[in-house]
């Protein structure tokens, strides 16, 4: 895994609730049996205006003017801020995969969907949950200063606005410690093989029904 | 000590260890995996030149590419046109065949939906632990399992390990106490529940589903309802083990038989919340007060008995005021519309939410006699396994729809997600079985409706949505 530990980014809005997955990366996309690919097709739906194919050259396709990605004032951005339930929907993994090879490395939301919200932490996507309130003053500061950028510290927890506020944020400990660092979270499991093995004798002993070979 | 809910119970019986770093690695028991979250994942195991820690609790199946008209399964995965597809089932064949796991490939009996092969095979079973790369895994909990949607990254810990890092949800007990009317399905509870929760109520919880409506509920309506459980935002949904499951489980091919059926039914019994065990929180609902459910909107929240009319995002403010604007806009429907005026376009009655032989037969009782209406275009039918596809056909019903002017399909996820090549066009309207109204699901610019499987019948030979009862 990728490491985080400190990151400034120019922000960019993603102004509504309840974004799944599909509208993040839509299923045609998902046909791949890669890892990459998907940066130039997140959020394809809302960033062009026509139907994005797997395969397709993306760089003569009409553009969503009204889009914000599409707008001068955020290229580059690498912070997403987000409204509540970001990345509800489906699993896919494509979705955080596309998000961070676009180049965002922090989501800021009041709260996201579960099991996108750990799949962020397995690419080095750093999701932060911060209060309804201090989203949404996020997001009039940034339509109103072009270039606002945040930085986010993972060590102490904190967003750091550029008029020096800071909005700390809660993070599970496990999680903290394998995105600073970069682990992988296989081998850190296969550590603890002898008790796996344990487990799963006496399993075995209790259930040897689940135990069969399928066929 | 407290009691114990039946979360906590499963949670505690799977628990390898808990480790300094304060994360806790859960046992898993059963594995099921499907060509679109897992070449990845198998791809992950090679390069770092792992093998699956125990091959033989996997399952794996092709179901969210696969074509569904006879004409193209009739060559297996060489008659799949889109090459892209094509390579991602051969993938999956190829990895199942190097790595010695079971897999019902594309044209067997067996095929399905991995929502609907998992209970059906007796492959999830009570009191087990199941992951699937595919967040509709909930389903699997009715069976008194905790059974969840991963990643592609976990797909791969879990092959590598057989193991999760995971954290424990909090609890929450969703009941629904007296009967249900006459005409109203398991669709229309979990529909009516995320109505009241939204699509956010449920996370960050396990839910259990409980009280008379549920205890009645057949295991087929159960797997529906905690089927939607990620709709309501948990991760997680599940119900306790009674005679309904034991009689479900009982004799399928996976489950246990002979000498080891007595002792799995001893354990099962205790699958259930303690008397006296404590949910971070409730919601209780009337059955009585539920009607036909259809969803109006992009979100599964959006959903409005079948006599109710389209709100007005005027009466609303801030985010919520602009998702119904979107939302309206979208769907191309107007404040104030009344649900029974949508027109539909075309009708699908399939996905792991409703495609079990319940499902099917619900549906075809409602066509039974009667013709499609001539201004919805296409009305499909597909069954979520060869084996209920099998079952319909012993039943007759495939002839009742053919008759009514439906169509029967081959097995598979088909237009619940549009991967292969049953979509809407842009702008059209589906009365649909499935769970995902989001924009775009259904195909590019498709403007889904969720309902019933009787529902969805209704409106075909209606040709908008009505009553079931009315009918
Ligand atoms: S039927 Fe739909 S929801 Fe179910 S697994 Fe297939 S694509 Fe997912």
């Amino acid at each position: 895994m990728r490491s985080f530990t400190r990151h400034k980014g120019i922000a960019a809005p993603m102004d509504r609730a309840n974004v799944d997955t599909d509208l993040i990366i839509p299923k045609q996309f998902l046909k791949s049996i890669r890892r990459t690919g998907f940066g130039p097709n997140l959020f394809d739906e809302l960033r062009y205006l026509d139907k994005g194919e797997p395969g397709k050259d993306n760089s003569g396709r009409p553009l969503n003017k009204d889009f914000p990605l599409n707008d001068a004032r955020y290229q580059g951005a690498s912070v997403l801020l987000a409204r509540e339930n970001f990345g509800c929907g489906s699993s896919r993994e494509h979705a955080p995969w596309a998000l961070d090879e676009y180049g965002f490395r922090a989501i800021i939301a009041p709260s996201f969907a579960d099991i996108f919200y750990n799949n962020c932490f397995k690419n080095g996507v750093l999701p932060i949950v911060l209060n309804e309130a201090i989203v949404e003053g996020l997001f009039v500061a940034m339509y109103e200063q072009e270039g606002y950028s945040l930085t986010v510290e993972l060590d102490s927890q904190q967003v750091l606005t550029p008029e020096g506020e800071q909005h700390g944020f809660e993070i599970d400990h496990f999680r903290k410690h394998c995105l600073l660092n970069g682990f992988d979270e296989i081998s850190l499991t296969l550590k603890e093989s002898d008790n796996i093995k344990a487990y799963e004798d006496d399993r075995r002993e209790a259930a040897p029904w689940l135990f069969t070979q399928l066929s | 000590m407290a009691g114990r809910t039946l979360y906590d119970k499963l949670w505690d019986a799977h628990l390898v260890c808990e480790r300094d770093d304060g994360s806790s690695l859960l046992y898993i028991d059963r594995h099921i995996v499907h060509e679109v979250t897992s070449p990845q994942a198998f791809e992950g195991l090679r390069i770092a030149g792992r093998k699956p820690w125990r091959a033989a609790s996997v399952l794996a199946t092709p179901d969210h590419n696969v074509p569904t008209t006879s004409e193209q399964r009739a060559s297996g995965v060489d008659g799949i046109e889109d090459q892209v597809a094509k390579i991602q089932v051969q993938t999956l064949d190829d990895n199942c065949d190097e790595y010695g796991i079971t897999e019902f490939k594309i044209n067997d009996d067996r095929q399905g939906i991995v929502h609907v092969i998992g209970p059906e095979t007796g492959a999830c079973l009570p009191g087990t632990t199941i992951v699937c790369g595919d967040s509709h895994t909930s389903t699997n909990g009715a069976l008194g399992a905790l059974s969840f949607g991963i990643g592609t990254s976990e797909v791969e810990h879990v092959l590598a390990t057989q193991c999760l890092a995971v954290k424990k949800m909090k609890n929450l007990q969703v009941i629904v106490t007296g009967s249900l009317q006459v005409g109203i399905t398991p669709k229309d509870v979990i529909l009516a529940i995320i109505g009241v929760i939204g699509t956010a109520g449920g996370t960050g919880y396990a839910i259990e589903f409980a009280g008379s409506v549920f205890e009645s509920m057949s295991m087929e309506g159960r797997l529906t309802v905690c089927n939607m459980a990620i709709e309501a935002g948990a991760r997680a949904g599940m119900v306790a083990v009674d005679d309904i499951t034991i009689d479900y489980v009982k004799g399928r091919p996976y489950a246990p038989a002979d000498e080891h059926w007595g002792s799995a039914v001893e354990q099962w019994r205790d699958l259930k919340s303690d008397s006296d065990a404590v949910f971070d929180k409730v919601v209780e609902l009337d059955g009585q007060d539920i009607l036909p459910q259809v969803t109006w909107g992009t979100s599964p929240e959006m959903v409005l008995p079948v006599n109710g009319i389209i709100p007005d995002p005027q009466t609303k403010t801030g985010v919520e005021r602009d998702g119904i604007i979107r939302a309206l806009e979208y769907m191309g429907l107007k404040a104030g519309q009344a649900i029974t005026d949508i027109a539909v376009d075309r009708i699908f009655i399939g996905s792991c939410t409703n495609s079990r032989i319940e499902d099917i037969r619900a549906a075809a009782a409602v066509v039974s006699g009667k013709t499609k209406s001539a201004t919805v275009k296409e009305a499909i039918v597909v069954p979520g396994s060869g084996v209920v596809k099998l079952q319909a056909e012993a039943e007759g019903l495939d002839k009742i729809f053919i008759a009514a002017g439906f169509e029967w399909r081959e097995p598979g996820c088909s237009m619940c997600l549009a991967m292969n090549a049953d979509k809407l066009e842009p702008g059209e309207h589906c009365a649909s079985t499935s769970n995902r109204n989001f924009e775009g699901r259904q195909g590019y610019g498709g403007r889904t409706h969720l309902v019933s499987p009787a529902m969805a019948a209704a409106a075909g030979i209606v040709g908008k949505f009505v009553n079931v009862n009315d009918l």
